[in-house]
């Protein structure tokens, strides 16, 4: 049984000088079989895992980790949370997911410091200025909330933006959605980790998957670093490295693997209190609790699994940066590191069942992936439970590329394509 | 980022060239009998394999040929350049 988190367990804990705090997940050895076996640890995976012991209450499951949890994508992302997607699938499962995060804290019993300070995404031309009120309108019919902000506007919501018409892409207004949001990332591994813990799931960290067993077209389990471990039911969600286990089943996805990057200042007082995307000279920021400014730059044009990315990237973004914020010229840039994103062709994810029985991915989610780990869980989850996928992931099956009816999302997955 | 040997015009840097994605996937012969299948199979589906791949690039800011390269994706180091039509150097 897992001892709630409250003001109480707090000062109780302060005063045997915090040594006696439960463990908030346990560390076991894999079993011989799981009714479920979940490949990959990051926040999709052990929402996935989460969900499926609490919805479908099945508990007899594994998640394994090549590395610890978090320590992926999870731990390397900008931390964005937005829902104002263009078409009517991707705005389901994108509002879907935000909904999910606006009460997560309380769920999980575990802060995740889920933050609606707004995300406002500039126009800097009138293509960008046509495509954005298209975007706005769009989100409003399906419920979302966005508005249209004019060039004074956008300077009174944030005003340390330059928004002088001789710059190179001066802006000319932007969207903003107030509901959208950052949040804690690895906070959100964490707190998946210890609900989907106190509910019986197997957290195996430092387990790389080497192969899946499969007798015709039906799964069998999987071979690990720590042995064998059957099961009929495989959810891959290994972000980057998913096409890594597709080939070892031996299917194909449309995805191409590459480095996408980030980087963060020194830390300094408050100065801008939402976060600000722009599409067309590729620049976002926002700023985290401890006053460091994160900065996301764009991925590299080739396939690399190297989490480094090229210093050229770098670059441009922060030239972009400099001319809408002139007041950024002397900060230092502290940290700057990579992530292998898998990208689809269509910008958007998918989750989905496979040609094999028993075989399931949720990948493809390229540079946006942080915002829909929630909602990609509980969909996910639902999808392995039942063997069908849910209304809202329906669209994103793998046979859209084989159908045609693929979801373009290159406009609202923003800079980073 | 890395150096890159253009089989044409030597060593330069590699944001002087854009990559053009896997190598030796092969046009359809008979388009028109190409079922949906095979369709997405030739537009979509990719090895995107971590180790050595396959590739082709374009010196887009230089001679603006394209040729090919063999290339380890886990560490970015080129093992071959070879030019367009040529069979891999490696296996």
């Amino acid at each position: 049984m897992k001892n709630k988190y409250s003001i109480f367990s707090l000062i109780k804990n302060a005063l045997s000088g915090h040594e006696n705090w439960q463990r908030a997940w346990r560390d076991p050895e894999p079993k011989k079989e799981y009714d479920a076996i979940i490949i990959g640890g990051g926040g999709h995976g052990l929402a996935t895992a989460y969900y499926l012991a609490k919805k479908h209450k099945l508990t007899n499951i594994a998640v394994v980790e090549k590395g610890w949890i978090g320590g992926g994508n999870t731990g390397r992302n900008t931390t964005i949370i937005r829902s104002n997607y263009l078409w009517d699938a991707s705005a389901g499962l994108y509002d879907h997911a935000l909904k999910i995060w606006e009460g997560l804290s309380q769920e999980l019993n575990y802060n995740v410091m889920f933050s609606q300070r707004g995300v406002m995404n500039l126009a800097h031309n009138l293509q960008d200025v046509r495509d954005l009120k298209r975007r706005t309108h769009a989100n409003r019919l399906n419920g979302i909330d966005a508005v249209w902000l004019n060039t004074e506007e956008v300077k009174k919501f944030c005003p340390i933006i330059n928004t002088s018409q001789d710059i190179r892409y001066p802006v000319l207004g932007g969207t903003l959605q107030r509901r959208a949001g950052t949040a804690r990332h690895d906070a959100v591994a964490w707190g998946y980790a210890r609900g989907a813990d106190a509910m019986g799931v197997d957290i195996i960290q430092n387990c790389e998957v080497k192969g899946i067993k499969r007798i015709g077209d039906q799964v069998e389990g999987i071979e690990t670093t720590k042995g064998f471990i059957k099961s009929k039911k495989i959810g891959v969600v290994a972000a980057g490295h998913s096409s890594v286990i597709a080939n070892m089943a031996g299917i194909r996805l449309p995805l191409e693997s590459k480095p996408l990057q980030a980087l963060v200042s020194e830390p300094v007082k408050p100065i801008i209190d939402t976060v600000v995307m722009s599409n067309a000279v590729h620049a976002y920021v926002s700023q985290s609790d401890k006053g460091e400014l994160v900065i996301g730059a764009g991925t590299d044009s080739y396939v690399s699994y190297t989490q480094k990315g090229s210093h050229n990237i770098v670059e441009e973004t922060l030239r972009a940066i400099l001319e809408l914020y002139p007041i950024f010229s002397r900060m230092k840039m502290l940290r700057q590191w990579g992530g292998i994103v898998d990208i689809c062709p269509d910008a958007s994810p998918i989750i989905s069942k496979t040609q094999i029985k028993g075989l399931y991915f949720n990948c493809g989610w390229g540079t946006g992936g942080f915002k829909a780990t929630p909602g990609s869980g509980d969909l996910f989850a639902h999808t392995i439970a039942n063997d069908e996928p849910h209304k809202l992931n329906a669209a994103f099956n793998l046979n859209r590329f084989v159908s045609g009816d693929l979801v373009d999302e290159h406009g609202a997955a923003a800079v980073a394509h | 980022m890395f150096i890159i040997n253009c089989p044409y015009c030597g060593e330069r840097d590699q944001t002087e060239f854009s990559c053009g994605g896997e190598a030796h996937i092969e046009r359809p012969k008979q388009p028109t009998e190409l079922s949906d299948d095979q369709w997405a199979e030739y537009l979509f589906m990719r090895k995107n394999i971590k180790g050595v791949q396959f590739e082709r690039w374009n010196h887009a800011h230089g001679c603006r040929k394209w040729f090919n390269m063999v290339r380890d994706t886990s560490n970015d180091k080129i093992q071959a350049v070879y030019k367009m039509g040529e069979k891999p150097p490696v296996k």
